[in-house]
Parts: structure tokens; C-alpha cells; sequence
């Protein structure tokens, strides 16, 4: 359509880039201009969140508008900025390289946002600038002239409150014009290091193939990027290129050049010339904003904790109340789908591998999701205040105690759901290594699927009919502290053996409070959601249907009593085969299937162990198959349940790498199966020894 | 004419300006991409509750940097009117 758009073939949609600092309300903007129509997905390569959405022009053409992660600079730390920086420069195959830009900058901060703008400017490349919450800008007293700005750069510049909706119309408008005017804005490129640039310049097109402009971009920026994060799926440079570079920083470092401050200080120079003219303060503000008496409660040494903890508690609590009925009704619908089926199929293997292995299967993990959803919905909204980053704050002394930062922390809170959502969240943490940590120790946090085996095991620990609260409450927590403490602990030994490195830097900006946005809120948790669904639940299902076939075949020859099928079956096999493994740490190789099958997902080991004993509906009531448990023995006549197995058998459940669904993610996330099997190994290791210690002591001292 | 200082022994509240932060170091690039240059304005706001991270008003902004960085960084205050 326009001939403007470099795009090789006219029926492919021009592609606009959304770029901006993070928390200048890119999201906001994406959601309007595309409402529901996006997708979400993975980077090939890497995990970065890919969100591609369309969006219309005025004359109603279609615009592909890629939404890319938020970041400072295009000079990345994180692979979520790399993304960002390979996507704008062409360097990555899986996407193409985008037609358009449009630069978010939140009006209340134009002096940094004006960073990135200035870097990107350099790509060569038409842009729109949306100077983004100029309502807050104005409340602040800020005095922003629109006019001169687009004057000065010499391209279109919409003021704009994504928030309100204000300004959206302006900009289709921009977006619509077949000719976009290139920037006119030009810089001198510092004397010190320009022969560098020019000579780098010269290299990428001639031995990278680059288009002028964007090889000037990136050889300025391969002269900021000290330690370049690469990340996989971007092409490499060339090797005359790279050793162009090395040359020029030996040279550099041997007269003490400081090549990236200048070029950073000469950015800013510019920068700081064009804001004394465009911004104007109206009024002084007088006393503190909103934002800094809130930020005096939250913060404070008392009362920040006692926020937070409140905080804490209430997430906690509405994941837990909130989605019991959610969770009953879905278990409900699962159970009320099963007898369906069995109502309307004839009796057969077929039957009982869509009831048993299926519907069960994939029952047990959406069950998690009104959890899942509730997670969410408390990331989303406490991000979206603000208070994310105040938690951060707080916390980061203790983690950083660990070698951690504060970034951790609510990943690993969200793991106390569900490990799943929890690593899926430590996207936000910027530094590879802790970031791998955070994800190697979060399913030690423990999560919503051990608590109905740590239910079942304290109801069989304790004789009587019922278990007292107190009691009930002191072992659980006694799990929790347990699994809590563990995370921490290997954490501080990853960081010291492993995954040594630089300690973690904490560059962290504390934006203003803000209203939530809860129309974004919902559309991430639909995200999130459907993603865990996704993920988990194909995934699961193939378990499932693996699962049953190995509890159901090969037969049991005739006449056999249906409680023994199991012990004939290949599960009953792989039971008996480890047994040696397991009972020195007092288990059986009945407890064994239940080991075993729980590598699904935790909770299987209450059914399975309801399966293993012959009890009916083991889901639905514990109490008879507590009295099972209890009559269970080993051969030898010994009751196989005491409280010490019991005791053991918690704390395997602690440590023990048993989940599947998060296997999967950590593999995505880590783009690696290294990372998943040595989470199984060293969980599942640790699980072990501490049960031997536990169990042997525990016989040691006559229990 | 006031001495120069480290960020991290600066009193909580007070204003003072950048005058010099190490060259090599990604925190420091990334501090200096933030807006922390020399001869930028800076307040202290305040400390987190056990102490570190610092947070500091740069460019009209808020923004957290541990002291092992702030150690770092060399400013002066501003002389108290």
C-alpha cells in the first residue's frame, strides 16, 4: 500500500515496533490500539514473551504491531532487552524486521525516556513518538510543548493518555500516513570515539551486509554494550567486525578512554538541552506527592513489614479461599464428565483410559487453575500499582543474604501456589544467574499440590478419628519452614559453587502509584492462564494416559482379585524394582507406585495410594483411606504407615522434584534439558538423604 | 566548598551532585544509562528498611541502587541553606 513500507512483498501487513521504558504504559497503549486481538508466545530460541497483535489503520488495513519487552536501552542486560535490541536492529531471523516504530515515553520522565528515543532515533527507521500520561504530567505541574518537540526531531509526535483513551485516534492517524518523515534529528558523535564508529560502520555493511544507518546504530552500540548479552536466535557478528571492535577497546583501555561514558554523556547532553526547552514547570509542587507519602508508610521500618506482610497474608488467603469453590466445582465437573462417559460407552480398556487416564489426568492439573488465576490477578495488580518494585525494595537485603535480589522474591512467593506461575515469573529478573537460581529453588517452596499429601499423612500420623487443629498447623508449618529454608540454603550454595559470578546489581527504578489498570490485569491472567493450560495440559494428558496403561497392563491372569492387578501391572513392576532404593527409607513398593505415579503431579500420590489399597473414591473422603493405610503392612506383619514413615514420607514430599508440568516449564524457560534433570537429580537426591537420615535416626532412637 | 563524599555515607534527605563514578562495570554504564552522570543533581530519599538498597531522586525520578554500588560513586553535597 504505501510505498514507504520496505516490505518485499505488498500483501504482508507493515510491522510496528512498541518500544518504551518499562512502566511508561506500553501495555496500556498495545491492549487499546489491539484489543483482543493478539497473540502471546515464545521467542523461538528464547523465552522472552513475543506479543504480536493487529491493529487497524483509518482506512481499515490491517498493521501487525509487535509489542517488545520494555527496556532502558537498547545497550541489553536481560534477555528480555536483547530481544528488544535484536528485533529493532534486524538481527533475528524469526521476526521481521519492523517498518515502523513507535516510541512510548511517559510524559511525567521525559529526561530518561528521551534516552532510548535518541538511540533509536539513530536506527534510520520512521518513527512515531507517543509522549505517553501527559494528564499526570500536567497534575505534576510539567508544561510539555508538543509542537516544539516535533519541530526538533522532525517526526510525528502524539500527545497521549493510553489510560483514557485520549489520543488513540491521533494516533492511527500517524500510524496511517503512507509517508512517515525520517527523523531529522543528528548528532555529533563524540570526537574520541568517532573514527571507531566510522570504521565499524564500514565493516557491517560491507562484511555484515547492513543498511547504513542501522550499521551506524549498532556500531554505536556495540561501543556501549561492554559485556554484549547475547541471546540464542540472534545472528552473530561478523568475524572482521568483531575483531574491529576488540581492537579499538585494547586501544581504548591502553590510553583510558572511557569509550561507553562518553558516548552515554554526549546522549544526555543533547537530551538535557532539548528538555530546558520543551518542559516548562507551571507551579512548584509544593510537599511531598502522593506517591512519596505512601512510599513513607510502605517503606518504613515498621510499618513496611507490617504492609507487606499484610500483603502476604491476603494473597495467600484469596488464593486459598477464594478458589476453593472454583476448585470443588471443577472437580465436580470432572467427576460429573467421568460418570457421564461411563454412563454412555459400553465397559471396556477404551472407557477406562478416557475416565481413568484422561479426564482423571487432566482433571488433577486444571484443578490448579482458579489458583493460577488468583496468582495472577495479585501479580498483575500489585505491579501495576507499583508495589512490586516497593517489595523488591524491602526484600532485597535478605535476599541478597543468599546472593539473591529482591527481584526474587515474588517468584518464589508465587511458588507457594504453584511453581509453575512462580518461575514463569522470574522473567523480570534481569541477570541470568539469578534468574537460573530462582528457578532451580522455587519448587522447593511448597506448593498447593503437596498439602493433600501432607493432609493424608498427618491424619494417618495421629491416631483418633480427628487431628487436632493446633497439631495440624505446627507440622505444616514445620513443611513449609522446611522446604522454605531448604530453597535458601541451596540458593546460597548455587550462588557460591555453581553459578558463581558477579554479585546481582539492584538498578531498579520505584514508579510513581498508580491506579490499576484492570482490563490489563484481566487480558495477562487470561494469558497466563490459557498458557498454564496449554503447557501443562498436553503435557499432562500424555503422562496421564502413560500412567494408566502402565498401572493397567499386562494383566492379571484370571480369577486374580482386583486388588491385586496392581501388583501384576508394570507400575506393580517398577514398585518392586525400586523398592531396594527406597526401603531404607521405609518405604514399600506399594509407597513406591505411589512415588513414582506422584512424578506426574504430587497430589496423584493421594489417589494412587487409594488405587494401590482398593479404596473408592480415595479423592473425595480420606477417612477410609486412612483406616487402609493404617491396616497396611509389610510382609514380615510390621505396620508399613508409622508415624516415622509417615514423618519420612512428608519430607520426601518436601525436597522430592516431582512434578512434571514444571519440569516442562523449567525447560522452557531454561531453553535447555540440563537445568530440568539437574533439578530432579539434586531435589530428588536431597529428598533421599534427608529421609535416610530422618527414618534411620528415627529407628535409631526407637520410634 | 564542600569535601566530596561517597553516595552511601550521605545523610537520608539530603542533596547533593555526582562528580565521578567508575568507568568500567555494567551497574555502572547501566547507572550512568539511567540518568546518573556527573554533574547530575541527586536527593536521597531514603534507606530500605534493613538498610540497603539506597533510593535516590534522580532526574525527577526514584530509583534504587545497592551501597555495594553506591560505595562507588562520588559526590558532593550541596551546602545547606
Amino acid at each position: 500500500m504505501a510505498p514507504d513500507f520496505k516490505s518485499p512483498s505488498p500483501a504482508r501487513a507493515p510491522v510496528f515496533a512498541l518500544v518504551g521504558n518499562p512502566n511508561c504504559g506500553k501495555s496500556t497503549l498495545f491492549n487499546a490500539l489491539t484489543g483482543l486481538k493478539q497473540k502471546v508466545g515464545n521467542y523461538p530460541g528464547v523465552t522472552v514473551e513475543k506479543k504480536v497483535g493487529t491493529a487497524y489503520s483509518q482506512h481499515g488495513h490491517a498493521l501487525t504491531l509487535i509489542d517488545l519487552p520494555g527496556t532502558y536501552s537498547l545497550a541489553a542486560r536481560s534477555p528480555d532487552e536483547a530481544v528488544t535490541r535484536d528485533v529493532l536492529l534486524g538481527r533475528r531471523a524469526d521476526t521481521p524486521q519492523p517498518d515502523r516504530i513507535l516510541c512510548i515515553v511517559d510524559a511525567t520522565n521525559l529526561e530518561r525516556n528521551l534516552y532510548l528515543v535518541h538511540q533509536i532515533l539513530d536506527l534510520g527507521r520512521p518513527v512515531i513518538l507517543v509522549v505517553n500520561m501527559m494528564d499526570l504530567a500536567a497534575q505534576a505541574g510539567l508544561e510539555i510543548r508538543i509542537g516544539r518537540l516535533e519541530q526538533e526531531l522532525g517526526i510525528p509526535v502524539i500527545a497521549c493518555e493510553a489510560a483514557h483513551g485520549k489520543g488513540i485516534i491521533e494516533l492511527k492517524l500517524a500510524m496511517s500516513r503512507p509517508d512517515l518523515p525520517l527523523s531529522r534529528h543528528a548528532w555529533d558523535v563524540p570526537a574520541a570515539i568517532s573514527s571507531a564508529v566510522a570504521e565499524l560502520q564500514a565493516s557491517l555493511v560491507a562484511s555484515d551486509l547492513k543498511a547504513p544507518l542501522i550499521a551506524r546504530a549498532e556500531a554505536l552500540l556495540l561501543l556501549t554494550d561492554q559485556d554484549a548479552m547475547r541471546v540464542a536466535g540472534s545472528t552473530p557478528l561478523s568475524a572482521r567486525t568483531a575483531e574491529i571492535l576488540n581492537a579499538w577497546k585494547k586501544r581504548w583501555e591502553a590510553e583510558g578512554t572511557d569509550w561507553a561514558g562518553t558516548l552515554v554523556n554526549s546522549r544526555y547532553d543533547v537530551i538535557t538541552r532539548l528538555c530546558s526547552e520543551l518542559v516548562h514547570r507551571k507551579k512548584a509542587v509544593t510537599g511531598p506527592s502522593v506517591s512519596d507519602r505512601i512510599d513513607s508508610f510502605v517503606t518504613h521500618p515498621v510499618w513496611g513489614w507490617l504492609a507487606l506482610g499484610g500483603v502476604m497474608t491476603l494473597l495467600f488467603l484469596s488464593i486459598f479461599i477464594f478458589a476453593e469453590h472454583p476448585m470443588n466445582f471443577i472437580d465436580g465437573q470432572t467427576a460429573a464428565l467421568a460418570d457421564w462417559v461411563k454412563g454412555s460407552m459400553p465397559e471396556g480398556e477404551l472407557r477406562d483410559l478416557i475416565t481413568d487416564g484422561a479426564i482423571a489426568g487432566v482433571g488433577g492439573v486444571v484443578i490448579f487453575l482458579p489458583q493460577i488465576l488468583i496468582l495472577f490477578f495479585f501479580i498483575g495488580l500489585l505491579e501495576s500499582t507499583g508495589y512490586m518494585a516497593r517489595a523488591a525494595f524491602i526484600m532485597d537485603r535478605l535476599m541478597g543474604s543468599v546472593g539473591l535480589n529482591g527481584k526474587s522474591f515474588i517468584p518464589l512467593l508465587s511458588s507457594y501456589a504453584c511453581a509453575i506461575p512462580g518461575i514463569m515469573a522470574t522473567r523480570t529478573i534481569e541477570d541470568k544467574k539469578d534468574r537460573l537460581v530462582t528457578i532451580l529453588i522455587a519448587p522447593l517452596m511448597s506448593c498447593s499440590a503437596r498439602l493433600p499429601v501432607y493432609l493424608l499423612m498427618i491424619a494417618a500420623l495421629i491416631p483418633g478419628e480427628s487431628v487436632p487443629l493446633l497439631t495440624k498447623v505446627g507440622i505444616m508449618l514445620l513443611m513449609y519452614a522446611l522446604g522454605t529454608f531448604g530453597a535458601f540454603g541451596f540458593a546460597w550454595l548455587f550462588k557460591r559453587t555453581l553459578l558463581k559470578g558477579e554479585p546481582s546489581m539492584m538498578i531498579m527504578e520505584l514508579p510513581p502509584y498508580r491506579l490499576p489498570k484492570l482490563r490489563d490485569i484481566a487480558l495477562q491472567m487470561l494469558e497466563r492462564g490459557w498458557m498454564f493450560l496449554k503447557r501443562a495440559g498436553t503435557m499432562i494428558l500424555g503422562i496421564s494416559i502413560v500412567l494408566w496403561f502402565l498401572a493397567t497392563y499386562p494383566k492379571a491372569p484370571e480369577g486374580t482379585p482386583p486388588d491385586q492387578q496392581m501388583a501384576h501391572s508394570f507400575a506393580g513392576m517398577a514398585g518392586h524394582a525400586i523398592e531396594p532404593v527406597i526401603k531404607p527409607i521405609g518405604f514399600n513398593w506399594e509407597i513406591g507406585i505411589g512415588v513414582i505415579s506422584s512424578l506426574a503431579a504430587r497430589e496423584v500420590f493421594v489417589s494412587t495410594m487409594g488405587i494401590v489399597f482398593n479404596v473408592e473414591d480415595a479423592q473425595e473422603n480420606t477417612e477410609p483411606l486412612r483406616v487402609a493405610l493404617l491396616s497396611a503392612k509389610w510382609p514380615d506383619g510390621r505396620p508399613l504407615f508409622t508415624p516415622l514413615v509417615c514423618f519420612t514420607l512428608m519430607i520426601f514430599y518436601v525436597f522430592a522434584m516431582q512434578c512434571l508440568a514444571t519440569l516442562a516449564v523449567v525447560k522452557r524457560e531454561t531453553n535447555s534439558w540440563k537445568w530440568p534433570a539437574f533439578q530432579l537429580f539434586y531435589m530428588t537426591g536431597t529428598a533421599w538423604v534427608l529421609s535416610f537420615i530422618v527414618y534411620q535416626g528415627g529407628r535409631a532412637l526407637g520410634f | 566548598m564542600s569535601a566530596s563524599q561517597i553516595l552511601s555515607q550521605l545523610p537520608v534527605g539530603s542533596l547533593a551532585t555526582v562528580r565521578d563514578l567508575p568507568k568500567q562495570g555494567t551497574a555502572f554504564l547501566r547507572l550512568r544509562e539511567m540518568g546518573l552522570l556527573p554533574g547530575t543533581s541527586i536527593t536521597l530519599i531514603r534507606t530500605a528498611p534493613l538498610g540497603d538498597p539506597i533510593e535516590i531522586k534522580v532526574r525527577g525520578y526514584h530509583l534504587t541502587l545497592r551501597k555495594s554500588e553506591a560505595e562507588h560513586i562520588v559526590v558532593e553535597p550541596a551546602t545547606a541553606k
